[in-house]
């Protein structure tokens, strides 16, 4: 599923992470840019949380930018949830 | 003995550094809030992040969610989204009516048989916070056997009364006093409202003692910084707890002989003389004075 809205989650506070999901153009699949202070020793771990989850919610044609400030996991998948479900409503 | 809770710490459900470290304070009890800390076009994101903390972290206490009134477009949701992680506790706010609890007391069961979790393992609490509610305080303190505190919130309380806080309390002593009834009577815990200058220490001690000697189990508190002060008054002295070690030692060995009257140093012991001993020890015992199980 792609989405036309766009939903963004989170805030640039310590141990948060913002999440902003937008269309892709065209089908590109989920394409994710992460900006985190800790990429070199967990990049690839939040990248694998961040893309399943949104692909579990059904979307196979996004746009992601994750703003991480050293979230953890149950953080990081809470804000993600939180922008699916915003960009789906924005869609509807 | 009872689950202890002296003090019940706000933690705004909106922001995940401060959920992390909630568990870090010692507080009986943390209290995930997304109801006033949480603004209305982040409820959605704070539910998601209370439910996921409660979820995925280990807190080494009891762990309570303040929901949005069920009255407004929020309780609902948030019961939805919250229920399935398993709170231990849910807290009611600005509780008015026997029916609300009644009510929420309905979604929890539905949600325990939902999610697998054993029946009545969801427990909840209802701040009075209009002067209607505390007209309702008894009707609502047993309106569940899901019920294990009542408390007091004092800056709605009080807006509501038309009056403000003062540094002698007068203007709370009523509500109060009807609460601690009321949660008495109905065989609960009565919670005091939160002192919010956090940098009034002497206030917050002065406060917390009177509400101490009023019988009140605990109160509400914003900051860790109160944990400590609030933990001293609540805690029993060297000679309290001895005098009531020997107390229980009494009745256990008149128990054992099934003996009717029991006397230490000459005064009779009696059911509410052993019962307050016990309150002692479970202080002790919690604050690590003495080893549990005894």
């Amino acid at each position: 599923m792609a989405i036309v809205g766009i939903g963004q989650a989170g805030t640039l506070e310590s141990s948060d992470i913002m999440v902003t999901i937008s269309p892709s153009e065209g089908a590109m699949g989920i394409v994710l840019e992460l900006q985190s202070p800790v990429v070199k020793q967990y990049g690839r771990h939040i990248e694998e949380l961040i893309v399943n989850l949104v692909r579990e919610q059904g979307l196979t044609d996004v746009k992601i930018f994750a703003n991480d400030r050293g979230a953890l996991d149950c953080t990081i998948k809470a804000r993600v949830l939180t922008a699916v479900a915003r960009s789906k409503e924005h869609h509807a | 003995m009872e689950k202890l809770r002296r003090a019940m710490m706000f933690v705004p459900g909106n922001n995940p550094g401060m959920l992390q470290n909630a568990g870090i304070y010692k507080a009986d009890t943390v209290i995930f809030d997304v109801e006033d800390s949480v603004l209305v076009s982040e409820k959605d994101a704070a539910r998601q992040l209370v439910h996921n903390a409660i979820k995925y972290i280990t807190y080494p206490c009891e762990v309570a969610v303040r929901i949005n009134h069920i009255t407004t477009p929020y309780g609902r949701d948030d019961l939805a989204a919250i229920l399935p992680a398993k709170p231990d506790l849910i807290r009611l706010p600005k509780a008015e009516t026997a029916e609300e609890i009644r009510e929420i007391d309905n979604i929890i069961s539905e949600a325990e048989v939902r999610n697998g979790f054993p029946q009545g393992s969801i427990k909840m609490m209802a701040a009075i916070e209009t002067a209607k509610g505390l007209m309702k305080a008894y009707d609502i303190a047993s309106a569940s056997p899901r019920m294990v505190a009542l408390a007091i919130g004092a800056e709605d309380f009080l807006a509501d009364l038309k009056t403000t806080r003062s540094p002698h309390g007068n203007e709370l002593f009523a509500a109060r006093s009807q609460i601690l009834l009321a949660a008495r009577a109905a065989e609960i815990q009565a919670i005091d409202t939160v002192f919010s200058n956090v940098n009034d220490e002497e206030g917050f001690i002065a406060e917390t003692t009177r509400i101490k000697e009023l019988g009140f189990d605990g109160k509400s508190v914003i900051n860790p910084r109160q944990i400590k002060l609030l933990y001293k008054i609540f805690t029993p002295t060297e000679k309290e707890i001895d005098l009531a070690e020997r107390v229980l030692a009494a009745y256990e060995e008149a128990k054992a002989k099934n003996s009717g009257v029991i006397a230490l140093n000459g005064k009779m012991i009696d059911v509410p003389v052993v019962t307050r001993a016990e309150r002692v020890i479970s202080y002790a015992i919690a604050l690590g004075l003495r080893k549990g199980g005894q």
